[in-house]
């Protein structure tokens, strides 16, 4: 017996396994940055005065810029799949790598500057949560390059022998590129304007 | 042979068997497999010898307990001179091991056993399924913990030795404290192999259900894992959290749970300070409540299969104990501060955890209550499993009762770090769910291996560990309700209170040492049945759910054919049927 | 979901729906430089970054039209972030007697 139900769907769930499985991880995804948001809230009503401006709004502006494209290039990189145009599909998909690597480089120079200012996680609360929230969704951006340079590497060959399957799991890498990117779009009103 | 299947499926079968075990070297099928069976062998074996580990070390402390200050016996001198000077324990050695026990009986040895171990070996083949649902995923899990568990252990070797603040890892000690780190990273590992199993449980449980096995169809094992994963995709990612946060206090010297102002050893500490070491126990407790749940639920699963198999007849009220396990698993991410009474929590807050704490016991009494009346006139059938299924359940009943003072405020205030609590945990987790896991391993492992254990050596391993375990615990409510305080490493002698009570510290250590003696017959039993155990056939038990028409062992896929599934899970004692038991994979 | 008709009538709700993400992160920042009160600050950002992840979660991962068993348990985590978000900021903060930052800048100063 093989595993059913991984390309086609469950009748009465209406369901293939990958999809169900890839939203629970990102339900576990929204408690994890969940606890570091609570976390942000209490240390900062408990702290005595909160700074502002600490960061570059221009530097956080423009990854939101580069974040959101990079989502609209993945979601193109699927809709391709679906409508069997894979030299499209190819090139969506290496631009959502280009812009999410184009996301951690301006991120690096963010980095490289605030440690010139010796502004380490160590400075003040501040930083601290501010390093460790970008840091664990900068992990986040990595993980999902290595995924997408998966596919566009060796995971590619899986195209000619299970179209259906491949589309699938473009679908899913974009499921979490997507959740990536919301998450940004919270990070950085809570860190750079407020 | 087979009610079910039709020759020329049966040799279809076989033959795809064949195909797949050649394909597969030693490493591929035993040590690296994806097979949901291998792994969850893997999981209860490695699991097994992380409670023997965890149960090891809690007898080392009771030495300490029973005779402060003296040499340890036997192992003593070679514990080496940070651990024991002379073979005499230092009370930084009674930390790591308090806090190294905790670490390891929960997160390495009784979660990997009940959801890993039975979860995965059991789940699928109860509703059918060929293997989980991502096999490769699975495997990862298993190893991913496996790297977790070995950085526990390794922790006790670099100097400093292991963690010394306890399971609960309270700031801003477990800050300063050495040995943290590595714990820190060990259970970063842990949490990830268990958000990764959970993912695989939920989707295997939802997507991989056999033909005709609806939601009130579905055993009541494979509910307490479903609610189980829940509890584990959606508690634990906080923690998590939570542990790369402590991960920077101590590496990156950040404060998240410092507060301004701390003095230590007589110097101010040099930190940005602003932290709040509470925030730590909020997200602590937000998993480590649920974790409770996540002990019990398991456990409750497997006694309700085997309560059913040897009453003979149907457990009493299953719908009512499927929506009391729902409810009970809702409830538990609501009632975490009832841990945290003492820090000084206000009058609002702290009702509203009493109320919920009070809210869940209600289902819990509702699962007790219905398998007890699952007794009610049933020629029972004493076998091994039994015995550990019936003793499960007064076990958890002091457990669970005890819980209620420590629930409320007031009777909190009093018994709050106290051995009450001690014993109050200790009778859920140990005569609870290990004594349901053991039921579990006696119950299953003629599917695992195709042998029947010994049922003499059984019965001795079962009426030993009986008494000796109440001893240990039961003396604990008697000195927490004195007063005597835990995680003193020698009782606490130098206070007037304790003076009376210290004495059954000597009662606990020898009942603790004879339920170590009394594990040997149950270690001799599991590798001696493997070879020379009585073989049996496919439902030794002559039990209804699935599993049981696979073959023992089932083999690659599991199933001869597709199973499909035609009547509820415990048919026993069904009227005007020629057996006693009509299984669900028969029309 | 879909075969491949059916996604070429959604490419233009891609593009649209990127191309408004882009404006509402030009707001925020504008927003941001009226340097408004802080509370009303906060409610604005908060309500734009809202807006904003809402269209990302039902366009780009389609959950305007998803099965029951995503949208439960995507409920079920909903319920209990909520929880995470409210309940312990309002256990910290209520305690019994005053709370320690609030008394202590009287008698040390700074």
């Amino acid at each position: 017996m093989d595993i059913p139900y991984i390309v086609e769907t469950r009748p009465d769930t209406g369901l293939a396994n990958g999809k169900l499985g890839i939203w629970l991880f990102l339900a576990s995804e929204v408690m994890l940055f969940g606890a570091l948001f609570s976390t942000y809230i209490i240390l900062r009503v408990g702290a005595p005065e909160w700074p502002h401006g600490e960061l570059n709004v221009w530097l956080g502006a423009g990854n939101t810029v580069i974040l959101i494209s990079s989502s609209v290039t993945m979601v193109m990189a699927w809709a391709s799949l679906k409508m069997k145009d894979w030299g499209k599909h190819r090139l969506y998909l290496m631009l959502t790598v280009g812009l999410a690597l184009f996301f951690l480089v301006n991120k690096y120079f963010e980095y490289a500057e605030h440690v010139r200012m010796h502004e380490l996680p160590s400075h003040s609360t501040f930083f601290a949560i501010y390093f460790t929230l970008t840091g664990l969704h900068g992990l986040h951006i990595l993980g999902g390059v290595v995924v997408m340079l998966y596919f566009l590497g060796p995971g590619a060959k899986m195209w000619k022998a299970n179209p259906d399957q491949f589309t699938n799991r473009i679908e899913y890498t974009g499921l979490y590129w997507h959740f990536v990117d919301l998450v940004w779009i919270f990070l950085f009103p809570v860190l750079y304007l407020l | 042979m087979d009610n079910v299947t039709t020759h020329g499926s049966v040799a279809h079968g076989h033959a795809h068997e064949h195909a797949a075990h050649h394909e597969l070297g030693f490493w591929r099928k035993y040590v690296f497999s994806v097979d949901h069976k291998v792994i969850g062998i893997q999981y209860a074996v490695t699991g097994l010898l992380f409670l023997l580990f965890g149960f090891t070390l809690m007898m080392i402390m009771r030495w300490q307990m029973a005779y402060p200050g003296r040499p340890i016996p036997l192992i003593g001198m070679w514990l080496g001179q940070d651990r024991a000077p002379m073979g005499v324990m230092l009370p930084e050695f009674y930390n790591q091991l308090g806090a190294m026990h905790g670490t390891i009986m929960v997160f390495l040895g009784v979660v990997p056993l009940a959801v890993g171990g039975f979860g995965n070996f059991v789940m699928p083949l109860q509703i059918g399924a060929p293997d989980m649902a991502f096999p490769k995923l699975n495997m990862m899990s298993y190893w991913v913990y496996f790297i977790g568990g070995v950085t526990m252990l390794a922790s006790f070797f670099p100097t400093g030795g292991a963690a010394q603040s306890g399971w609960t890892s309270y700031p801003p000690l477990a800050v300063i404290a050495p040995g943290q780190t590595m714990w820190l990273v060990g259970m970063i590992f842990l949490i990830t192999s268990s958000l990764l199993g959970s993912v695989n449980f939920i989707v295997t449980i939802v997507q991989l259900r056999a033909k005709g096995l609806t939601w009130m169809r579905l055993p009541f094992f494979v509910w307490a894992q479903l609610v189980t994963a829940f509890l584990l995709l959606l508690a634990f990612p906080p923690l998590e959290a939570a542990g790369v946060l402590q991960l920077m206090d101590r590496v990156a010297g950040t404060s998240f749970f410092m507060p301004s102002g701390l003095v230590v050893s007589g110097k101010p500490l040099m930190i940005s300070g602003n932290g709040n070491p509470l925030l730590w126990q909020h997200l602590f407790w937000f998993l480590a409540h649920p974790e409770v749940y996540v002990l019990i639920l398991p456990a409750f699963g497997i006694i309700s299969e085997i309560i059913a198999n040897n009453t003979r007849k149907p457990l009493w009220g299953y719908k009512t104990l499927v929506y009391a396990v729902v409810f009970l698993g809702f409830m538990s991410f609501i009632v975490w501060a009832h841990h945290m009474f003492m820090t000084g929590m206000g009058t609002t807050m702290s009702a509203f955890f009493q109320t919920t704490t009070m809210i869940i016991s209600i289902p819990s009494v509702i699962v007790l209550t219905a398998l007890l009346l699952s007794l009610w006139g049933a020629s029972i059938r004493f076998n091994p499993p039994m015995l550990f299924a019936l003793a499960f359940l007064p076990m958890f009943a002091i457990g669970g009762l005890t819980g209620l003072p420590l629930g409320l405020a007031p009777s909190d205030i009093h018994l709050h770090d106290t051995y009450y609590v001690i014993g109050h945990f200790h009778y859920v987790v140990a005569p609870g769910t290990i004594f349901a896991l053991f039921g579990g391993v006696y119950y299953w492992f003629p599917k695992a291996t195709g042998k029947k254990m010994n049922e003499l050596l059984g019965y001795v391993h079962f009426w030993g560990s009986f008494i000796c375990i109440n001893l240990v615990f039961m003396p604990m409510f008697i000195q927490g309700l004195g007063g005597m305080n835990r995680r003193m490493y020698d009782g606490g002698a130098q206070y007037a209170h304790n003076a009376g009570l210290l004495k059954w510290n000597l009662v606990i250590g020898f009942a603790a040492w004879s339920l170590g003696l009394f594990q040997i017959p149950f270690i001799i039993n599991f590798f001696s049945s493997i070879k020379w155990g009585k073989a049996v056939d496919k439902n030794p038990w002559e039990a209804t759910t699935l599993e049981w028409s696979a073959p023992s062992p089932p083999g690659h896929g599991n199933f001869l054919t597709e199973p499909v599934v035609y009547r509820g899970p415990y048919e026993y004692s069904v009227p005007g049927a020629a057996r006693d038991f009509s299984p669900q994979f028969e029309a | 979901m879909s075969d491949s008709s059916d996604i070429k009538s959604h490419l233009g709700k891609y593009w649209m729906i990127g191309a408004a993400l882009l404006v509402f992160t030009g707001i925020t920042v504008a927003a941001n430089q009226l340097h408004l009160v802080v509370p009303l600050a906060i409610t604005v950002a908060l309500v734009i970054a809202i807006t904003k992840g809402s269209m990302v979660a039902a366009v780009f991962m389609h959950l305007s039209h998803e099965k029951k068993w995503i949208y439960g348990s995507l409920i079920l985590t909903v319920v209990f972030f909520i929880v995470l978000m409210t309940i312990p900021f309002l256990t910290i903060n209520d305690t019994i007697g005053t709370p320690i930052h609030v008394s202590a800048p009287e008698h040390t100063g700074h």
